[in-house]
């Protein structure tokens, strides 16, 4: 039975195509392996009948020849995606007992393809925060041991309030730590400034958050709309590249999704990576940045020039500006689009003596300390007086960051290569409590990609010296996430591939 | 332009008070499905049945602008003459009331669709002002709030909640509650010409955000207010009245004006304070991430130009060439679209040409006071263009009198709604009887009978009508009342 958990995405695909297992089967051994794993705390909801019927309809399908390109395989849903009468609260409990009439286009088009539905993956609350701890449902444990800690350890931790256990990064904790446990073989996630690469750099797994435009946003409970982005993590880049081309595809219910057909990710996967020009961004050279972050950072490089690739200087000017530039237009935009949850129409509502009590009441009671802080924030840079002095400001600085790649890549530079975090997975209640701006500094390397709305790719390059997953990013020019497809196997194939924790939780 | 400013002022205790005026009208755009969703416009649903998932502010759900409405913005923009732009943009207007589901308003604060522009407001029919046109912008409109339904609790209804609202702002240009009516009057004429709003203030489909201020003569601009949602025009015109006495006597008595915002109660005739401009919102105004630069190209443009209608203006300005019609009855004709299109079918109906004057003064004599004595439109009096061409006509042959073409109206419009006017007249015998030796013949026998008078009147001319009267009387008025007039004349010597 375990075996079935851990195939790759690309493997179990073949093994169903050829018969030799069937959907029912792996789907079964990820609802035990998932059932083994709830001190992970990565699902908040299983659909566990729902997932059994879809896989029986799959092997009937299967039988007849009429397979999809993700036929039977069961995946898990981060929980910011509307599924059709299935829980979805983007983790807030504002969203208390919501179940969607509706079903979000990115998954419709999972569903489409054949795809199984195990269930709901926990996240930060309305995908704010970089560890998962801001989550109604409290924080996702990360499947690898923190350095030195025994399984015994560990486990006693898991029951408790898990702290000292490593964070699985995020918001996309749950997609990440569901991944790299074998609980799932990828997830949906979703990155409104490093929510799918920073997690997959923290938990040896693959994540892409493709060009702003190239997945709809219909259905998703929208954090930051300019910025918000649906993505893939999987245990290997050819997984990735597998969901991704089921994930993206225009659609006109959403007006800044574009209309360019999606193509054959999964066939630049292997693609030669010969002659490419490679970008290394010296303002990415942070102060005080670890000297094994810088050391990966070098190893990457010289892997891609091993494999022909040339490999040069670049400058990206305004990227110091773009981590409180990001702060502010994220914020902005978040308290608006939360405006909608005020206890009037679903969700939770929390009486009060008039609608104006009702309002404070829910949304006091409803969101978390995170999410009402970003709201504040938002509030305030958009108020009357403030809003050229930072909104403003922080749109320009949006412009100038656009600019820098565009420089770089109209002087002939295919991707640029970046370190993914600051760090390796910190503890659980390790950082953030006192000052949030802690928090904030790990999406430093990844937030640049979401203000230029460009694709960023984040694949697994080793481990720590304390034994530690580490990623490289990759950015690419708007629209080719092919090229970073082709990149990121070539790392992944360098760095070799780290072997999986082991089931230490079961 | 002539220009009546002393006509216009307000006399105050000690000194004459100038209005100055301007309106803010939300007008509902005519389109099928709403402004950013595929959700019905109809009027009149059950609560909360033309609610989609995007109008009910569900998690996730996105706008997709409807090219309908943008295409009716712009007409609009060319028939007010206005700066069309092809890039305009979409801003969140942020604020919290359960009739917003979104709590946020979809509009265009920084970059409206239609610029500057300007309308011709006719106040009498040589009198006219220009009124210019500050910007016209799309927004949504909000849901409703049912305060009466329950002791405790207020009910929503979203039937409305996104509907494709066109806001137009005129400029401080007006000077009086009559230039107010009467910009608002055209500007609605020219909106039911184009076909982009129905303004059927009723239904709330037309109304308006009236800003007032007052000043002496010469002075600059006073402090304004503004009463919100004014929903008929009489009513602007009473607000913009009261609104002006009350701050003139505010600063004869040595006290300010607030900016605030006031609502109009017309059942006590006063407006009271909404909120103060400390109270006002910051509707934290920003660009909405989740819609796209609005762009379009001229051909989009000119293609909407090319099937615009004639609009009033020119089409007054035709009448008064084309069919010799005066100002005065060229204004009234066009006011309404279809009365215009139906004055001119009756004109040139069967490819005669006849008098248009003649068929005006019927449309907006017989025909108006009927059709408003029954509430209806010109149109919906049930006299087609045809039988009023043909009634014309009876009478221009000389088939029937005017005075008995009053009465054959009568029965078109009643009993006989729909018969052909010329078997009307035959079936009821009502032809003019032009036979000279009848006539002669009922001549005689009036002289005849009142011989006494018929010696008198030919001393004193005045009486030819007594004898008109008679002879008409006793031939049942089919008689030409010409020829019994020339009869007369030779017969009593009188001519």
């Amino acid at each position: 039975m375990n075996d079935l958990t851990a195939l790759t995405l690309a493997e179990a695909r073949d093994a169903l195509k050829s018969k030799s297992i069937s959907s029912v089967d792996i789907t079964r051994a990820h609802l035990d392996a998932i059932e083994r794993a709830k001190g992970l705390n990565a699902f908040v909801a299983v659909t566990a009948e729902k997932a059994l019927t879809m896989a029986k309809a799959s092997d009937a399908r299967i039988a007849k020849g009429e397979a999809g390109p993700l036929e039977g395989l069961p995946i898990g849903i981060k929980d910011l995606y509307a599924t059709l009468g299935v829980h979805t609260q983007a983790c807030s409990h504002i969203l208390d007992g919501f179940k969607p009439p509706y079903e979000s286009t990115v998954t419709s088009q999972l569903w489409r393809d054949g795809a199984v539905m195990l269930g709901k993956l926990n996240m930060d609350e309305f995908a704010m925060g970089s560890s998962n701890e801001t989550s109604y449902y409290g924080p996702v444990a990360s499947p690898w041991l923190p350095p030195n800690w025994s399984a015994d350890k560990a486990r006693a931790a898991l029951g408790g309030d898990k702290r000292g256990l490593l964070t699985p990064g995020g918001s996309s904790g749950g997609s990440a730590s569901a991944v790299a446990a074998r609980l799932c073989l990828a997830a949906t996630a979703s990155d409104t400034g490093g929510s799918i690469r920073q997690p997959a750099a923290f938990t040896g797994t693959t994540g892409i958050k493709p060009t702003y435009g190239r997945c709809s946003r219909y259905g998703m409970v929208a954090f930051a709309s300019s910025l918000d982005q649906a993505g893939p993590i999987a245990r290997t880049v050819r997984d990735a590249a597998i969901m991704l081309r089921s994930m993206a595809g225009y659609d006109a219910k959403d007006s800044t999704c574009v209309n360019s057909p999606v193509p054959d990710y999964e066939a630049a996967v292997g693609r030669s990576v010969k002659g490419l020009t490679i970008g290394i961004p010296r303002e990415y050279r942070l102060d005080g940045m670890s000297g094994e972050i810088e050391a990966l950072w070098g190893r990457g490089a010289e892997w891609l020039r091993a494999a022909g690739a040339k490999v040069v200087d670049v400058s990206l000017p305004n990227t110091r500006h773009a981590l409180p530039a990001y702060y502010i237009v994220a914020p902005a935009e978040a308290s608006s689009n939360l405006a909608r949850y005020d206890g009037v129409r679903y969700g939770l509502r929390e009486p009060g003596g008039d609608i104006t009590e009702l309002y404070e009441n829910t949304r006091a009671r409803g969101f978390g300390a995170e999410v009402r802080r970003r709201l504040m924030i938002g509030t305030y840079v958009l108020s009357a007086g403030y809003y050229d002095a930072y909104y403003v400001r922080a749109q320009k600085i949006r412009t100038l960051i656009k600019r820098d790649f565009e420089t770089v890549f109209a002087d002939g530079v295919d991707a640029i290569l970046t370190p993914a975090t600051p760090s390796p997975a910190f503890g659980i209640g390790e950082k953030g409590s006192a000052d949030p701006v802690e928090m904030y500094l790990n999406d430093v390397f990844t937030v640049t990609v979401n203000m230029a709305g460009l694709p960023g790719l984040v694949a697994p390059a080793g481990l720590s010296a304390e034994g530690l997953p580490l990623g490289l990013q990759l950015i690419g020019r708007p629209f080719d996430e092919e090229t970073l497809f082709a990149i990121g196997e070539t790392i992944e194939q360098s760095a070799g591939r780290s072997k999986l924790p082991d089931a230490w939780w079961a | 332009m002539s220009t009546q400013t002393h006509a216009k002022l307000i006399r105050g205790a000690d000194s004459d008070w100038e209005v100055v005026v301007g309106l803010e009208v939300h007008a509902q755009v005519t389109s099928r499905a709403k402004l950013f969703s595929g959700a019905s416009t109809a009027f009149g649903g059950e609560p909360n049945t033309h609610v989609s998932l995007v109008d009910a502010a569900m998690p996730g759900m996105l706008p997709v602008i409807n090219k309908e409405c943008v295409a009716q913005a712009v007409r609009t923009g060319l028939g007010l003459k206005a700066q069309i732009n092809k890039r305009s943009s979409f801003d969140r207007k942020n604020y919290f009331y359960p009739d917003l589901p979104q709590g946020y308003q979809i509009s265009q604060y920084k970059s409206p669709i239609v610029g500057e522009g300007e309308i011709q407001v006719d106040l009498t029919p040589d009198h006219s002002i220009r009124v210019g046109i500050e910007r016209l912008h799309l927004e949504q409109d909000a849901g409703k709030s049912l305060h009466d339904q329950s002791a405790t609790m207020s009910f929503v209804d979203l039937n409305r909640s996104g509907v494709a609202l066109m806001e137009i702002v005129s400029k401080p240009d007006m000077r009086s509650a009559d230039e107010a009516k009467a910009y608002v009057s055209k500007l609605r004429t020219i909106l039911r010409y184009i076909g982009s709003c129905d303004g059927d203030m009723e239904k709330g489909s037309l109304r308006a955000d009236v800003n007032v201020s007052v000043r002496r003569p010469g002075e600059t601009l006073g402090t304004r207010c503004e009463i919100k949602n004014v929903n008929s025009i009489r009513f602007i015109g009473q607000a913009i009245d009261v609104e002006a006495r009350r701050q003139i006597a505010i600063i004869e008595d040595g006290g300010s004006i607030d900016q605030e915002t006031r609502l109009y109660d017309p059942t006590r005739g006063e407006t009271r304070s909404m909120r103060s401009k400390e109270e006002a919102h910051d509707y934290r105004y920003f660009p909405d991430p989740d819609l796209l630069p609005l762009e379009f190209d001229d051909a989009f443009v000119e293609g909407l130009k090319a099937h615009l209608p004639e609009l009033p203006d020119a089409k007054k300005a035709r009448f008064m060439a084309d069919y010799g019609l005066n100002a005065y009855d060229a204004s009234i004709l066009v006011a309404d679209r279809e009365t215009a299109n139906y004055f001119e079918s009756a004109v040139q109906h069967g490819g005669v040409s006849r008098d248009a004057k003649i068929v005006a003064n019927w449309i907006m004599g017989d025909l108006s006071a009927f059709a408003n004595a029954h509430g209806l439109s010109v149109l919906d009096a049930g006299l087609g263009a045809d039988a009023l061409a043909t009634l014309v006509d009876l009478i221009g042959d000389g088939v029937i009198s005017g005075k008995i073409a009053k009465d054959v109206l009568v029965m078109l419009l009643g009993d006989d709604k729909g018969t052909d006017p010329r078997e009307l007249v035959k079936a009821r015998g009502l032809i003019q009887v032009n036979d000279m030796s009848a006539i002669e013949k009922a001549v005689d026998e009036v002289i005849a009978a009142n011989a006494q008078k018929a010696e008198q009147a030919k001393t004193k001319p005045g009486m030819l009508g007594w004898f008109v009267g008679q002879v008409m009387k006793t031939t049942g008025g089919k008689a030409n009342p010409q020829a019994v007039s020339d009869v007369l004349k030779a017969k009593l010597g009188l001519s």
